[in-house]
């Protein structure tokens, strides 16, 4: 789970909510963006029909509670967005069975309309106050909520399911769905996030179950709470079941928050080496985007890449213990043996803290040869070398002769120095990157 | 439990929920109610074993108020008390006897009280079964009583607790944890009360599925805000032991002056009680008092090696590094405050100080209390070219200098601290092989200030 890893680049939502940009946009958020235009178009078209069975009362409750939760939106780590309550509303207004004692009848493309306006009207203060819409992960809470209603509704309507005598298969079918609608929420948020950050298809899959797993949990059970114990409460439980769910909101966006504060802090302080004219400006941070770059190429998953993103950042910490810099602080420079004792200051130095022992030691093995040291060491640490070794000699320049020039000397070197998959990665990643920035 | 007010207290708050639950036994209590207590008793004791650590050692939390309130529903008072009592049985790490004792007679008496004014104030049940799983019927007249409920056991709750904490401290001696209490006890309420709804909802839950169903699929949602709680109380651990060994890279500069920015972060923490500042500012300032001097990075080490007199230049240099300071600091968020503190460390409150030359009140606070803080330390700590003076030497220097370089009431709050939570100087420092890695001056020192070569 890497946290905001995306701050100083743009923001990953960014590109689909400008729709002047749509023709940049990639397939799958297009065909995303489709299916759910077409979903709201033909939910709108059905409400203005007929609205015969659609109580309003409960209609209006469900929309307000989904608007709510759409203006409560959660930044997850990973530069990753969720609504939460709007989602547990959605799913709970697709899966209601009755609002004291009153069978609730209402149409799969009812719930469409209801979460869709719910949705928006939730998103335009984001929008007044400067934010992004977020229309990808509202499309993909669209679908999924209309997935789960499309299903179940022809059911809601068999006795067997709404009345109460036989909860048990009612409660059967409804967690079978949510884990369902679980699933589907995570397949397209994984596709997207596979093509935003360009990671594999397989390991987006995996850290978005990861990431999301606990959030979903809490939604899925809320929204079988709400279905039953609006039996017995009505449409008064949404306004008490309001008040477990802020806290719970409120829990993780602290933990989001803290996350966030953390890595900003590691960034800030490692840039102490810049300011103490111990390495060159900005060349932590470069190494550190390089880094997550090849490591993602590589398919490591968030807590790795995270891990290899601290280690990055602070992998000349050592330096902090010489007397004087090294010039232009290209550690390349320098002796093997002083090399690794610096590492070796640096490892001491984060192991300090004693809970980033990992990260201590990618940095502690951030000198070694790919080949012939025992033990071999870990994969962070030769992408660190390579990054590394890549920045010293090119630094903050886009110039491609340059670029070139520095990937062939670290492919030359891939017998026993640099891995050679990782310089392999190296350059796919260097290629990609457009002039002026990665 | 130490003290004799402590135990006093215990056995007080123990006799009276013993006393309750006695008198109330022969009011009678229908057979019926026993497999939903059973439940719910559960429910209870799960929750109770795994509380989050919120911040410190000393609050946890834990979801049982929402199995709490709903006995209160379910099961009425005496019920409630019942449900609360099997605290004693937590499961919840090594708790001693009389810490057990004292947290199911606090969970009783408030399920107590809160199931009393849940019963007093309702006015759907049948008359002479004031409680059990609700009907459709009486929603939404019953919210009002149970919120009644729910703010009754959340304030006995807290009240019993925070008795219990103010006794155990003996009203003298250092407040163990009481800055991280405070820092979280309005969370703790707010998310106390959120979690007493669920109470309610897990009730209505009750009348149409299976008591320990509707048990299990509440614990879901609950398990996971404890989660995510747990999960920051470890990130913030985790933050602040990374900030700290940062710090400390930063300090390995120099020799004698390691430790130091811990010291004064602690300084200003004592302050900041002291002057009972609120909890999320007292937490920026311990952070900029560890962060004052990450600036001197900048400034190059010959100068701060330097053994003679500095040219105007090299004053310069020095003169510069809160800024430098600033510069490093600055994009994280949460330090808003702790930036000015940084950058402002050395002001004197009669404005010839630097960066800015402000004087008085123009400076912000925080940079008024690490001055305080950092200029003691540095007094009470060996450099290289005199020993560490006496403590008392060290308050003596600060009162010389209040109204001149120091804000005479932070001055003050300080000294009162020290008296209070004493003051653990450094261990004077064996001095090392390398005489490289020494400081000839502290540009902190106020006792010896830098020595400047007059140019005309």
């Amino acid at each position: 789970m890497t946290t905001h890893q995306s701050t100083d680049r743009q923001p990953l939502d960014r590109p689909a909510d400008r729709w002047s940009s749509w023709q940049a946009m990639d397939s799958g958020r297009l065909l995303l963006l489709a299916v759910s235009g077409m979903l709201a178009v033909a939910a709108f078209a059905s409400l203005a029909v007929t609205t015969q069975g659609l109580p309003v009362m409960p209609a209006i409750a469900f929309g307000l509670f989904i608007a709510f939760g759409e203006l409560l939106r959660l930044a997850l780590p990973g530069g990753r967005e969720a609504a939460p309550i709007a989602m547990a509303g959605a799913m709970g207004y697709a899966l209601l069975l009755g609002l004291k004692d009153q069978p609730s009848q209402h149409l799969a493309l009812q719930v469409v309309a209801v979460a869709a306006i719910g949705m928006t009207i939730g998103a335009l203060p984001h929008v007044a106050a400067g934010r992004p819409f977020g229309i990808t992960g509202i499309c993909t809470r669209l679908v999924t909520v209309a997935c789960v209603a499309f299903i179940f509704r022809p059911l809601a309507s068999r006795p067997i399911i709404y009345q109460m005598r036989h909860w048990w298969i009612a409660l059967s079918v409804m967690i079978v769905l949510v884990v369902f609608g679980w699933l589907i929420e995570t397949l397209i948020s994984a596709l997207i996030r596979a093509d935003d950050v360009g990671a594999r298809f397989g390991v987006a899959v995996r850290d978005e179950i990861r990431v999301q797993w606990p959030l979903g949990a809490a939604v899925g059970s809320s929204a079988v709470i709400t279905v039953f114990a609006a039996e017995v409460m009505g449409l008064t439980e949404l306004a008490v079941f309001m008040g477990p769910l802020l806290v719970t909101q409120i829990a993780f966006r602290r933990y989001a928050g803290i996350r966030a504060t953390y890595l900003q802090t590691v960034r800030s302080l490692a840039s102490v080496t810049e300011v103490g004219g111990y390495v060159e400006s900005g060349h932590s941070r470069r190494v550190a985007r390089l880094a997550v770059a090849v490591g993602r190429e590589l398919g490591m998953p968030e807590p790795d890449l995270l891990d290899l993103e601290y280690a990055a950042l602070m992998h000349d910490i050592g330096q902090l213990s010489l007397l004087d810099p090294i010039p232009g602080g290209a550690t390349v420079l320098v002796s093997i043996a002083d090399q690794n004792r610096i590492a070796e200051l640096g490892a001491e130095v984060i192991r300090q803290a004693g809970v980033l022992d990992g990260v201590a030691e990618l940095v502690r093995c951030q000198n070694w040869p790919s080949r012939g040291a025992e033990p071999p060491p870990p994969v962070g640490s030769r992408i660190i070398r390579a990054a590394n070794a890549f920045d010293d000699m090119v630094g903050g320049s886009t110039d491609r002769d340059r670029t070139a020039a520095a990937l062939e000397r670290l492919r030359m070197d891939t017998a026993v120095e640099y891995d050679p998959r990782v310089v392999q990665a190296l350059t796919e990643v260097a290629g990609r990157r457009p002039a002026g920035r990665l | 439990m130490t003290s004799r007010i402590a135990w006093l207290y215990t056995a007080l708050v123990v006799s009276a929920a013993a006393a309750l639950l006695t008198l109330a036994v022969p009011r009678g209590f229908p057979p019926r109610f026993w497999p939903d207590l059973i439940v719910l008793q559960l429910l209870f004791l799960v929750c109770d074993s795994t509380p989050a650590l919120v911040a410190a050692r000393q609050s946890s939390w834990s979801p049982s108020t929402a199995a709490s309130l709903a006995a209160v529903v379910l099961v009425g008072p005496f019920g409630a008390a019942l449900v609360g009592a099997v605290s004693v049985l937590s499961l919840h790490g090594p708790l001693s006897l009389a810490r057990r004792v004292f947290n199911g007679a606090m969970y009783a008496l408030s399920g107590y009280l809160a199931g009393v004014t849940f019963v007093a104030l309702q006015r759907s049940y049948p008359a002479g079964a004031p409680y059990g799983a609700p009907h459709p019927a009486y929603f939404p007249a019953l919210l009002l009583p149970f919120a009644a409920a729910a703010v009754v056991h959340v304030l006995a709750n807290h009240g019993l607790m925070w008795g219990v904490l103010r006794a155990n401290r003996g009203g003298r001696g250092p407040v163990l944890g009481q800055l991280s209490m405070e820092s979280s006890l309005s969370l703790l309420l707010v998310s106390d009360l959120g979690f007493a709804a669920l109470g309610l909802v897990l009730a209505a839950l009750w009348s149409v599925l299976f008591g320990w169903v509707a048990a299990i699929i509440v614990l879901v949602p609950l398990f996971v805000a404890r989660w995510a709680m747990g999960q920051f109380a470890e990130q913030q651990r985790a933050y602040a032991a990374t900030m700290a060994a940062l710090c400390q890279a930063v300090e390995t500069k120099d020799f004698y002056t390691r430790g130091h920015s811990d010291r004064v972060s602690r300084g200003a923490a004592m302050v900041a009680r002291q002057i009972g500042m609120r909890a999320d500012r007292a937490e920026a300032l311990t952070f900029a008092g560890m962060l004052h001097d990450v600036g001197k990075l900048g400034v190059p080490t010959k100068v701060l090696r330097k053994a003679g007199p500095l040219t105007e230049e090299e004053y310069a240099a020095i003169q510069l590094h809160p800024m430098r300071g600033l510069e490093i600091v600055r994009e994280i968020g949460f330090l808003n405050e702790a930036l000015a503190g940084i950058m402002h460390h050395h002001e004197r409150v009669d404005g010839r100080g630097y960066p800015m030359g402000f004087a008085g009140d123009e400076i912000p606070e925080f940079a008024r209390i690490i001055g305080v803080a950092d200029a003691f330390d540095v007094i009470t700590s060996t450099r290289s070219y005199r020993k560490a003076r006496s403590i008392a030497e060290g308050v003596a220097e600060l009162r010389k200098g209040a109204g001149t370089q120091f804000d005479p009431v932070i001055v003050a709050a300080f000294i009162a601290a020290l008296d209070r939570e004493g003051w653990q100087q450094p261990d004077p420092p064996t001095a090392p092989a390398d005489s490289q890695t020494v400081t000839a001056q502290d540009h902190d020192d106020p006792t010896a200030p830098l020595r400047v070569i007059e140019t005309a």
